[in-house]
């Protein structure tokens, strides 16, 4: 019964429930999105508009499935299930709650920075296989930006490994017990915030999909259910993201008074507005800011960030 | 279970590399290097060093790699080169690979039969299993450091070469200079479309 519990019953909760979250939250981003621009947003379809998904999931799904005569059809085909695929399995890892979580090993942080960096085969393989200019052009800046900011989202991350003294995020969240680790290490939160936005290509830094210079970047031939996974995926991967910063650095399901699983939400929820927000406020740099900004700035503080901290531990901690 | 996966990673290497070797399309061909060396992750794993596994990962498959497909991406001519591949591959040129890599495949043979042992301790996996990240970073710190130390100092003069190279003054052509001066942020389209222009002409001159 134990096992039936953690083999096929938790997957499969955590896995529907995950996407109907990241279906649910485009709602959620362009409600938000028009309270911050003094809008009204989607609000006809059901209450508050909460069944427009519905309705643009039902449009998404009749749109015909269409793969352009010019494409690399394998490729094309493939490219949108990698995203897919690597933003769900790194939810695996996730300690949603002290008892509900898919897979515990040493390596959890390891395997995370694995998958982030096989994300980017997903959008490079779009942007060849549509064989259109500006899907390749979208794929090569996404290859750049995120082969750069990924270097440094490892190195963020390392502040934390370093204090806890290991890779696995139970003992991540187990040493929070305290205090969160975003009161000694507020440099390598942001760090790891800036990394995280650029990993997952949101707005500010969603470059690769520009939609005034390159139209829609690496999904322009995209349709259909095709391009509704590269539109989830990015939703995934904002929720994805959000989850790590709560484990890492917000002392995932730990919290007084509410249950762990209501602590986690909420943590994970406010970051999802954050992400939200942050696309509202800020505009997209240009792109050769964006590349100077990665290397010339952010990584010299991230290396910054590791020797401190190591000094800090080997002065006061153990 | 453990040997059923770990002959199945293996197989799935040996075809894919044959097939990187094989494919006309390069970028197919890299996509199969690629996941060579997710194979050979997934025997790190299994022989008891998940480190490794995730390096093999991190470093060859999602940085390396990246960095090749990256730029066959750019310089990939469609069909072009796709014909051109076909002909570079025939069997008067693969004959001298092809007797090489006969011998190397005659002599693995022979020596898995030979060493039965040596197979039977990969499959068990009686190998140092648990190797954990802290007593890889105490060898490599440790007893390795230098050798550590020596590869870094590489790598920075690789990295110091490259910018080197790379910079603006070393270019004969000082007129083609980029656009974007670092400093700059406004962009002036009346200066740039007779420069544009000027070297577009120059190369097409030069390459034709």
């Amino acid at each position: 019964m134990i096992i039936l519990y953690e083999v096929l019953l938790v997957p499969t909760s955590v896995l529907l429930l995950l996407l109907l979250c990241a279906a649910w939250s485009t709602w959620l981003e362009r409600r938000l999105l028009a309270v911050w621009q003094d809008r009204l947003g989607p609000n006809r379809v059901g209450p508050m508009g909460l069944l427009q998904v519905v309705a643009d999931m039902i449009k998404i799904f009749t749109k015909e499935d269409w793969i352009p005569p010019f494409a690399d059809k394998a490729l094309f085909v493939i490219a949108p299930m990698i995203l897919m695929i690597m933003t769900l399995l790194g939810f695996a890892i996730i300690p949603f709650s002290p008892n509900i979580q898919i897979a515990n090993f040493d390596n959890a942080l390891l395997f995370i920075l694995a998958l982030s960096s096989l994300s980017v085969y997903s959008i490079m393989l779009a942007g060849f296989s549509s064989n259109s200019k500006y899907a390749l052009l979208g794929a090569m800046r996404t290859a750049a930006q995120m082969l750069s900011y990924e270097v440094f989202m490892g190195l963020a991350l390392m502040g934390v490994v370093i204090i806890t003294g290991s890779f696995s995020l139970n003992d991540i969240v187990a040493a929070q017990e305290n205090y969160w680790f975003i009161l000694s290490q507020p440099l390598g939160f942001v760090l790891f915030l800036i990394a995280g936005v650029a990993e997952i290509h949101r707005a500010p830094f969603d470059l690769p999909e520009a939609e005034t210079e390159i139209v829609a970047g690496f999904h322009t031939e995209y349709s259909s259910i095709k391009f509704g996974m590269f539109f989830i995926g990015e939703y995934l991967g904002v929720i994805f993201i959000s989850a790590l910063i709560t484990t890492l650095y917000f002392g995932g399901w730990q919290g007084p008074v509410l249950p762990p699983i209501i602590w986690f939400l909420l943590k994970t929820g406010s970051f999802v507005v954050f992400f939200i927000l942050l696309r509202a406020a800020i505009p997209r740099p240009r792109y050769d800011q964006l590349m100077r900004l990665g290397w010339t700035v952010l990584l010299p503080l991230t290396l910054l960030n590791l020797m401190l901290t190591a000094l800090w531990q080997l002065t006061l901690g153990f | 279970m453990i040997d059923i996966i770990f002959c199945i990673s293996a197989a799935v290497a040996i075809i894919s590399a044959l097939l990187t070797v094989s494919a006309h399309n390069v970028v197919h061909a890299l996509l199969y290097l690629v996941t060579m060396m997710l194979a050979i992750a997934l025997i790190f794993f299994m022989l008891g060093s998940p480190f490794a596994a995730a390096l093999q990962i991190i470093v060859y498959a999602g940085a390396v790699m990246v960095l090749f497909v990256f730029v066959t991406m750019m310089l990939h001519q469609g069909e072009r080169s796709l014909a051109a591949e076909r002909q570079l591959f025939n069997p008067q040129v693969a004959k001298g690979p092809l007797i090489l890599s006969a011998l190397l495949v005659i002599e693995l043979i022979l020596l898995s039969l030979g060493s039965v042992g040596l197979h039977q301790e990969i499959l068990t996996g009686s190998l140092p299993v648990d190797q954990t990240v802290k007593q890889l970073a105490i060898q490599l710190f440790g007893s390795y450091r230098v050798l550590v130390v020596l590869a870094a100092i590489m790598l920075l003069a690789a990295l110091v070469s490259a910018i080197h190279i790379t910079k603006q003054g070393n270019k004969p052509d000082t007129k083609a200079k980029p656009i974007h001066k670092s400093g700059s942020t406004e962009f002036t389209p009346v200066e740039i479309e007779p420069n544009q222009a000027q070297t577009n002409k120059k190369t097409r001159g030069e390459h034709g």
